[in-house]
């Protein structure tokens, strides 16, 4: 596993030296000149990549600092879009309301008060065209945090390029569409697990013949976290999922080497700061492993661990709202020591409701301060060689392993059918209620101390000025999905609803091409989702608790 | 709280536990699932995704003691009222219980709508068994 | 309401004056016995396996099912936990998904802990709702534990759900399903093994005496996410009802659950007698005089069955 023919290998040098460096100054503020690492015994860049992908690492360039928007209609968001853009932002990221996540119009009664609230509201192709109007998808990167219907949004996606103009090949993005920690943790889930595995390879196959510069999953060990995991299973979790859909891609006929280079991870960085450095670590060095020993990539990319990284809002108190400032500072400063390639940072106020502007820019200029005062960035890896940190890694690997030795038995030697079992038989929700009870537990006794809730509680009863949300959206919302509505054909909607029923009932037609017809037809995301629990069905998980 | 000690052995103070809306977030729940159970009530468990009339059939059928409610950002303003709105409408005697992170001003506006009782993050587990026996009308 | 009114709002169909009777019968409370007519006419389904079979799936799919030939309704019981007599029910969740617009009432009971309080509490809850009209009562156990599977056993007819895998069958038969068993289900049938499962089992019916003489249990593969098998499965319920009927021995079934009752009951007074006689101060004396000199403990057996029953049994 490592290179020990002595201090900094020649390979590593060349691979330095081909890089691409930022503006310095590559020093301490005090005007010690720094090497871009130390030690001399694993380097980044190289196999296992446990101290990170890059041999340059943040000497080449910061991690994005990813900020995740989306709230009201989608005039509204593309409002705040056009902001980003003209700040200099080249990502967008694109929140969803709760009823678009779970694959419901806006004039569904289970969408009643929650329209445009915690995201944007999509009902048609024309919510999607509002959503990106006067912005050239050619040149900017989407990511669309949306999982059940994402295969129906993603469509929607390509249809809008289009009709402006942009061919579906230039597109670049991320779709989250990791459906598999639905069932685990996140819950929004709308069909049964296998036919949405079918969703998501549909679209990997779709982006992997025509959309190379489109990342189609995005999988998400957060939900997981935030669900009350430990952090060695929010990782074995995670990355198991991730074995899964590359089982489930190969499944479906592709090569390893064909998509798993636009596999990107997503994970939460919580409190315990060496804890997760050490799972960081631990991630890259298992899925390089694991793509090039137990799959076969022989592609470099294919074995590299790309994460985007959030701080953990569940570990916000609403107490003392300002003290979470400190909180997600520690945790931007694990999310940077462990490598991450991009980072979003909570809003102090996030435990309360929806992000107030202020504390969305304190939550921005946290990364700044990591990014620019704090010098961390100037060397990779700088906890590596530390036997703390070492020691941590091995034993979230270690740990992690054990989960995967698990899943292995229980699904006969298929990673895939092991997590289909898991979900099956309440394991991973299971697993994740004892340990989020046991961690509850902790607080309970006082055993864990948590500030502003469980002890320096002075000053907890302090009010915050919170973001009210404006009803006027649904309403608004409403009107657009009835004009919509009345001007469409209805007859092509049932038509290119017939064409995806047939086409979810055979499982050797890609779901993607019908989809996108449908949209264009101004079919609504609703009405797609039910033509599809037509033939899929839908889940309803059994009460582990 | 009524009945003596033996009488709450015998019969357990029986909870529905259920999330009205859409959204998905039910750590809370399940945790607060476990403290009931540990503290000796009979928690029936609906989970996600119920209506409040998924909920008034649970406890008519179930003769439950109390309604548990979880919230996750906003919502609760609407959700909560609706559940004793529906409860008085069925004519039943329980008591509805609101947890999750409620800002200050809403906990009041809440106990004013009728529910009774709110539970804050960081709710102990012995407090949670003692405000479930205490609303109980057993 | 007082309890005749509420006897007859519940044979009215009122969920609420069921659901409050189930809990009198829970508490054992007796002025309820007198306003109990049975009419033994429900026919009792006793649905029992290993946790994550899916018996609450199929129960679902069942109960909507017979729903349509009469009134249905479901008991669902799981455990309570030893250590602080609550429990958590979980069971509506997956037959609320299937049922659909079906008319089934459903009540969840725990186990309560102690050995006889459910197996007294469960017949009596068959007699009341049998009485307030319900023409099936389908009663689901968690497959472990001698309670359990003494309740589903007294059932008319006993359901034992297994899934494909290794050893699943073999399982069914150490816990003593096997032998309770009139009908077996293969759930999750489309999973790979339930070729296998389906000869396990039949190789064990093979080897095990049938004790309803020429009654083989037949089994009967689901796919519990889909309702695929569920006709078949009541066809084959009908068909052991049927059996029961032609050998006339649904009267031996009522007399198992009023055995079961009767027997719960006076232990649950046994027991009680017992705990008193044990705390008292002259027996807690001679406990403590056994254990720390020795003594004669058959002799001390001997004084309590005296001090219990008037006699004892050398």
């Amino acid at each position: 596993m490592t290179d020990s023919s002595g201090s900094p290998s020649q390979e590593w040098k060349d691979a330095y030296e081909a890089s691409p460096l930022r503006e310095g100054p590559f020093e301490t503020m005090s005007g010690i000149p720094l090497d871009a690492v130390y030690g001399d015994a694993e380097f980044p860049g190289q196999f296992p990549y446990t101290r990170g992908i890059h041999a340059s690492m943040y000497r080449s360039r910061f991690w994005t600092m990813r900020m995740f928007a989306g709230f009201g209609t989608a005039e509204d968001t593309n409002a705040r879009f056009k902001e980003l853009l003209r700040a200099g932002g080249t990502g967008l990221s694109t929140a969803f309301d709760m009823p678009t996540l779970m694959g419901r119009d806006s004039d569904d009664e289970w969408a009643l008060g929650e329209v445009g609230r915690a995201g944007v509201a999509i009902d048609t192709l024309d919510d999607m065209t509002d959503l990106f109007a006067d912005i050239d998808l050619g040149g900017v990167s989407t990511s669309m945090t949306i999982n059940g219907p994402a295969a129906i949004l993603f469509a929607m996606y390509v249809a809008v390029a289009e009709n402006s103009g942009v061919d579906r090949s230039r597109l670049a993005g991320t779709l989250q569409n990791d459906v598999l920690k639905e069932y685990q943790a996140q819950k929004e889930y709308i069909f049964p697990p296998r036919p949405s595995m079918r969703l998501v390879t549909d679209v990997v196959s779709f982006t992997t013949e025509q959309m190379p510069r489109f990342n189609p999953i995005s999988i998400s060990g957060y939900h997981i976290r935030e669900a009350g995991s430990t952090a060695a299973e929010e990782l074995a979790f995670t990355l198991a999922n991730g074995f899964a859909y590359v089982e489930a891609g190969v499944a479906a006929g592709l090569s390893v080497d064909e998509f798993a280079p636009r596999l990107s991870f997503f994970f939460n960085s919580h409190i315990d700061f060496f804890e997760e450095i050490g799972k960081f670590r631990a991630a890259r060095r298992i899925w390089a492993r694991w793509l090039s020993e137990r799959y076969g990539a022989v592609d470099e990319r294919s074995m590299k661990c790309r994460f985007h990284t959030q701080t953990a809002g569940v570990s916000l108190t609403a107490q003392q709202p300002e003290v979470n400032i400190a909180r997600v500072a520690m945790q931007a400063m694990a999310a940077v020591l462990g490598g991450s390639q991009s980072l979003h940072t909570d809003s102090y106020d996030e435990a309360l409701a929806l992000p107030s502007e202020k504390a969305a820019r304190i939550a921005l200029r946290t990364q700044q301060v990591v990014a620019h005062e704090s010098g961390v960035a100037s060397v990779a890896d700088p906890l590596g060689g530390s036997d703390y940190v070492e020691w941590m890694t091995n034993e979230m690997e270690r740990q992690a392993e054990e989960i995967f030795a698990h899943l292995d038995d229980i699904g006969n030697g298929s990673i895939l059918e092991g997590v289909y079992a898991g979900i099956d038989n309440g394991y991973f929700v299971g697993t994740i209620a004892d340990s989020s009870y046991r961690f509850e537990r902790a607080v309970n006794a006082g055993q864990r101390i948590i500030v502003g809730v469980n002890d320096f509680t002075d000053g907890s009863d302090d009010q915050t000025e919170l973001l009210q949300i404006d009803q006027e959206t649904e309403n608004i919302q409403l009107k657009r999905l009835a004009e919509t509505m009345q001007q469409r054909n209805d007859e092509i909607v049932e038509e290119s609803l017939s064409v995806i029923r047939r086409a979810a009932a055979d499982s050797s037609t890609n779901l993607v091409p019908p989809l996108i017809e449908a949209v264009r037809a101004r079919a609504t995301e609703g009405e797609i989702v039910h033509a599809l629990t037509d033939i899929f069905g839908t889940y309803v998980e059994a009460a582990i608790v | 709280m009524s009945g003596d000690e033996a009488d709450t052995a015998d019969h357990p103070v029986r909870v529905v536990l259920a999330k009205l809306g859409l959204d998905g977030h039910d750590r809370g729940l399940k945790v607060v699932a476990r403290m009931l159970r540990d503290g000796g009530c009979e928690v029936i468990y609906l989970g996600l995704r119920q209506s409040t009339e998924s909920i008034i059939a649970a406890v008519e059928q179930e003769d439950a003691d109390i309604i548990g409610l979880s919230m996750h950002n906003a919502g609760h303003l609407t959700l909560a009222p609706k559940m004793v709105k529906a409860v008085a409408d069925a004519g039943l005697d329980v008591s509805v219980i609101v947890g999750g992170i409620i800002p200050d001003p809403d906990v009041k506006t809440l106990l004013d709508a009728g529910v009774a009782a709110v539970l804050g993050p960081g709710a102990s587990s012995d407090e949670v068994v003692a405000i479930a026996r205490s609303v109980s009308r057993r | 309401m007082d309890i005749s009114d509420e006897v007859e709002a519940a044979s009215a169909g009122s969920r609420r004056a069921i659901g409050r009777l189930l809990t009198r019968v829970e508490r054992g409370e007796r002025d309820l016995e007198a306003l109990i007519h049975p009419r033994n006419q429900a026919q009792i389904i006793g649905l029992t396996g290993a946790p994550g079979v899916g018996k609450s799936t199929i129960t679902g799919h069942l109960a909507a099912r017979l729903a349509r030939r009469g009134r249905v309704a479901v008991m669902a019981i799981d455990p309570s936990s030893p250590v602080s007599g609550g429990a958590i029910l979980g069971d509506r969740i997956r037959m609320d998904s299937v049922l659909g617009e079906a008319d089934v009432f459903i009540r969840s009971m725990a186990t309560r802990g102690s050995e006889g309080g459910l197996s007294a509490a469960a017949p009596a809850a068959f007699r009341l709702l049998d009485a307030i009209g319900f023409d099936v009562i389908i009663v689901e156990t968690v497959g472990v534990g001698q309670v359990e599977v003494d309740i589903a056993a007294a059932a008319d007819t006993t359901v034992v759900v297994v899934t494909p895998g290794w050893g699943d069958a073999i399982q069914a038969n150490k816990a003593g399903l096997l032998e309770v068993a009139d009908v077996f289900v293969i759930n999750k049938a489309d999973r790979p093994g339930a070729s296998d499962t389906r000869r396990d089992l039949e190789l064990m019916l093979d080897l095990t005496a049938t004790n309803d003489h020429s009654w083989r249990a037949p089994i009967v593969a689901t796919i519990g996410t889909s309702a695929e098998g569920i006709e078949e499965l009541i066809g084959a319920i009908d068909e052991h009802d049927t059996a029961l009927e032609a050998q006339d021995l649904r009267g031996q079934r009522r007399r198992a659950r009023t055995l079961l009752e009767v027997r719960s009951r006076v232990g649950l007074v046994v027991e009680s007698r017992l705990d008193a006689a044990l705390e008292t101060e002259q027996i807690s004396a001679r406990i403590d005089s056994v254990a720390a000199d020795g003594g004669d403990t058959l002799a001390l057996v001997d004084a309590l069955t005296e001090l219990l029953f008037g006699f004892s049994d050398p």
